[in-house]
């Protein structure tokens, strides 16, 4: 697998066991007593202190910007930052600008954002597929409703065609890099 | 109300069983007992946190329980005392430690009283230590994890009752014996006839050192006594900072029908002890080494098990021989709560059949022991004159005083049994200036801080002791009812009723800011120490030792690895050593087995637990995580074959590492 991937990625992979980063007994960063938790869904919980959720990670990769702007359009973000377990197929950046010019605009209007869910949705399983468990030929079923073919060739992952180009766990879930957005069929 | 309570007064004196027995009497009519705003000054809105934690022990239930306030919302049950199937304490291998005493596995307790570790004589929000009442015991629990750390059993007790109170720096915490009974020194012998208390039962109250930093406790030293029972205790405070006060009943000696014979006499004692005197005498080598027995039972957050270790000695000081350790003051009948207020210079003795409270002068207690203003002396310790150490009584208060708490601003708060109500006093003046009716037969009470040099004040609760028509009916028992009351003002207002679960003695609260920003979320995994950890699934394997099958599984959002096992033979002893791998906060999981004899284990992020299993027949067995993790809980579950003896099936384990296709085309 290349591993031409991103730094905070590369640290959240690291972190998954051990490591400074999570610590269990320094205080979190907490509101006082009398204020409220967020009144937000489960993206909002304050919690400095846990393994990153797929939300976070994605948050903190500079190379996806935009499948983040499509999450928060599409109103996603509390259902990726649920108890899973998901796989989410992540575009880069550079995968969404080889959409046809004025596709990503298009689809974060606000009158396109079902539409816009059901993409993204194509993008996530519910279960936990590390690199091992896919096959050729494989099947899976998509959030959507929707399902897409894994193909392994050569040691090489595929989903739909596009290349898994680096893995990276998170707490409740995994994230698949690819190099091209999935469109449903 | 004035009227009902001169009403009251009158049924009490004419006929107090008749009174304790009928539902009748109510103190007022608890709608107008309520004003209206009432419901806004607790609601606390979703997603709002409480102001206080309030840390109530469980009574008969053995546990400790954590509310908020002002909601009355239960947060969580922590187990102590006594096993709790829901997270598999005292069923899993880690825990069984905690529960053992010199009597063995002793998996049930009668929980107490809360006392709440203190810096200065404030709450600092590191540990609340409760007593079990019944095999002696005190517990200590961490309030980062609400977990228990550490239990100690208390030798030459029986009913630990006036535990675990405190010392101003958390130095000690007591526990002194409600059954005075032959000591269970082995040198002597406790094989006495019962009627033979005057000359063989004795007493003790024993001081369990605390570690500043870890919190941990021994027994540093125990002070032997003439045989009455010693009820409650509080520590002084600012210039009474070296003394403890206890009271004591039954100074008639009675061994049986208490209820009748431990009432004759017109004063028992509130007991004074210099536990800073014990505590050089103890380390001049002043104390007798006395050889008992008693476990000692410590969680290691690390290794994520309790050790449990007897121990055979303590060290006991003689008041006969040390003259100036102990010194009795006489205290109108049978006092209950003993009760120091935040300047440290008064002791609120309270007499459960007295007509007045008593309160004592700590200053004037000194000048007495100075000027040796003694009465008599009861087995060889000096009693003090009551009116030498008398600051006043607050006269015709109330029927049946049990507790005082204190606001800070000078008042004291006294629970009343009989006449079911809470009686706010001035404490200088001695004048009683407000009271309310408890829905019913209030028993302990408790104001933020107030046992402390700075009460947070703001709220009294009651623990009610009966409960009858205050909530919907479940048969012949009820649940215990709690109540809150604003005191922010001149008068207290009843704001709330609240259900409490087990039956709640003394109870603390804190503010959340104390303890809040602490709470740990999860255990890191690299520092887990467990013997049988995996932390990762790489590390997941079972093998056999002679019998035993050790399966060292772990959990991580939604599966287990390894999810089949096979080669276990009936007649096998299987531990499943579980790891939770998640290091995501409020995501435990739960493992069961078809068939256990024992319980669940719940397991942390990050941490280990042990379930043992014993087959007892062939077969395919089912296991399962039993929380609600995830969306694919309910397929977080695998199998265990179970052979026959001497089968040949070798041990194998796995978790499909390939997945098969699933889902269909769109």
């Amino acid at each position: 697998m290349k591993l031409n991937f991103l730094f905070p990625l590369a640290c959240s992979l690291i972190c998954l066991f051990g490591f400074s980063q999570c610590t269990g007994n320094t205080p979190a960063a907490t509101t006082s007593a009398e204020t409220a938790a967020a009144d937000g869904g489960q993206s909002s919980v304050q919690d400095n202190d846990s393994q990153k959720d797929l939300v976070k990670v994605a948050v903190g990769s500079k190379d996806h910007t935009t499948l983040v702007t499509a999450v928060k359009a599409a109103e996603l973000v509390d259902v990726l930052s649920n108890a899973g377990p998901f796989t989410v197929f992540a575009p880069t950046n550079a995968a969404f600008d080889q959409l046809p010019a004025g596709t990503v605009e298009g689809l974060l209007k606000p009158d396109k954002k079902d539409a816009l869910a059901d993409i993204l949705q194509y993008h996530v399983a519910v279960a936990v597929y590390k690199p091992e468990m896919f096959t050729d030929g494989q099947i899976i079923s998509m959030a959507n409703g929707g399902s897409v073919t894994m193909g392994v060739k050569d040691g090489k992952i595929t989903v739909n065609g596009a290349n898994v180009v680096a893995t990276v766990q998170a707490s409740n879930g995994i994230i698949h890099v690819i190099d091209n957005v999935l469109l449903p069929k | 109300m004035k009227r009902t309570y001169l009403f009251l007064i009158i049924t009490a004196a004419v006929a107090i069983p008749a009174l304790l027995l009928s539902p009748g009497c109510k103190p007022s009519n608890p709608v107008s007992a309520v004003e209206g705003d009432a419901a806004s000054k607790v609601y606390v809105a979703p997603g709002k946190f409480d102001e206080f934690y309030n840390i109530v022990s469980g009574g008969f239930n053995g546990q400790v329980s954590v509310y908020g306030l002002p909601s009355g919302r239960l947060f969580r049950i922590i187990p102590v005392f006594s096993v709790n199937p829901e997270s598999g304490y005292g069923f899993s291998e880690e825990t069984k430690p905690m529960l053992n005493t010199s009597h063995g596995y002793v998996p049930w307790d009668d929980s107490h009283h809360i006392g709440l570790s203190t810096t200065n004589g404030e709450h600092d929000g590191r540990w609340a230590f409760v007593n079990g009442n019944n095999t002696p015991r005190i517990a200590r629990i961490g309030l980062g994890t609400f977990r228990t750390e550490e239990i100690i059993e208390i030798p030459n007790s029986s009913g630990n009752h006036s535990s675990p109170f405190l010392t101003e720096n958390s130095e000690y915490a007591v526990a002194g014996t409600r059954f005075s009974y032959p000591l269970d020194n082995q040198e002597s012998n406790p094989d006495v006839a019962i009627n033979t208390y005057k000359q063989n039962f004795k007493g003790t109250v024993s001081f369990i050192g605390i570690n500043p930093e870890t919190g941990r406790m021994n027994l540093s030293f125990q002070i032997l006594l003439p045989g009455v029972n010693f009820d409650l205790a509080r520590c002084g405070r600012g210039p009474s900072h070296d003394w403890f006060f206890f009271s004591c009943y039954n100074t008639e000696q009675a061994n049986t029908l208490l209820e009748v014979n431990a009432s004759q006499k017109d004063k028992d004692f509130v007991m004074a002890v210099n536990w800073k005197k014990c505590e050089e005498y103890a380390k001049a080598g002043k104390g007798k080494v006395s050889k008992v027995r008693y476990a000692h039972n410590v969680y290691d957050e690390k290794t994520h098990s309790a050790t449990s270790t007897i121990e055979t000695e303590t060290i006991v000081l003689d008041p006969k021989e040390l003259k100036d350790i102990v010194y009795f003051m006489p205290c109108p009948k049978s006092p209950h709560g003993c009760d120091v207020d935040p300047t440290g210079e008064y002791i609120c003795g309270s007499g459960k059949l007295a007509a007045v409270i008593p309160v004592f002068s700590f200053s004037k207690i000194q000048k007495a022991i100075a000027d040796k203003s003694f009465e008599a002396e009861f087995d060889g310790i000096p009693v003090l004159k009551y009116d030498a150490v008398l600051h006043g009584e607050v006269k015709k208060p109330g029927l049946g005083p049990l507790h005082t708490e204190f606001d800070g601003k000078g008042f004291a708060y006294t629970s009343f049994f009989v006449s079911s109500e809470i009686v706010k006093w001035n404490i200088e003046k001695l004048e009683v200036v407000d009271r309310v009716p408890t829905y019913y037969s209030i028993g302990h009470l408790c104001i933020p801080g107030g046992p402390t040099r700075k009460p947070h004040g703001k709220y009294v609760i009651a623990y009610n002791k009966i409960t009858k028509d205050r909530y919907l009916p479940t048969g012949p028992e009820l649940t215990q009812s709690a109540q809150l009351y604003d005191i922010s003002g001149d008068k207290m207002k009843l704001l709330l009723d609240f259900p409490t679960t087990g039956e709640p003695h003394y109870a603390e609260a804190i503010p959340a800011s104390l303890i809040q920003p602490k709470s740990v979320k999860f255990f890191k995994i690299e520092e887990n120490n467990h013997p049988y950890v995996a932390k990762g699934e790489k590390e997941a394997k079972v093998f056999r030792e002679g019998n035993k099958v050790h399966v060292l599984m772990t959990s991580i959002r939604s599966h287990f690895t390894p999810d089949n096992i096979e080669g276990v033979k009936l007649g096998d002893e299987v531990y499943f050593h579980v790891t939770n791998l998640e290091q995501d906060w409020d995501v435990p999981h739960g493992f069961a087995v078809k068939g256990a004899n024992n319980a669940e284990i719940l397991i942390m992020p990050g941490e280990t637990c042990t379930l043992k299993w014993v087959p007892d027949r062939v077969g395919v067995y089912p296991i399962y995580c039993t929380d609600f993790c995830s969306a694919l809980h309910q397929e977080m579950q695998g199998y265990v074959r179970v052979s026959p003896r001497g089968s040949n099936v070798p041990l194998s384990f796995s978790t499909g590492n390939k997945a098969e296709p699933t889902g269909t085309s769109k």
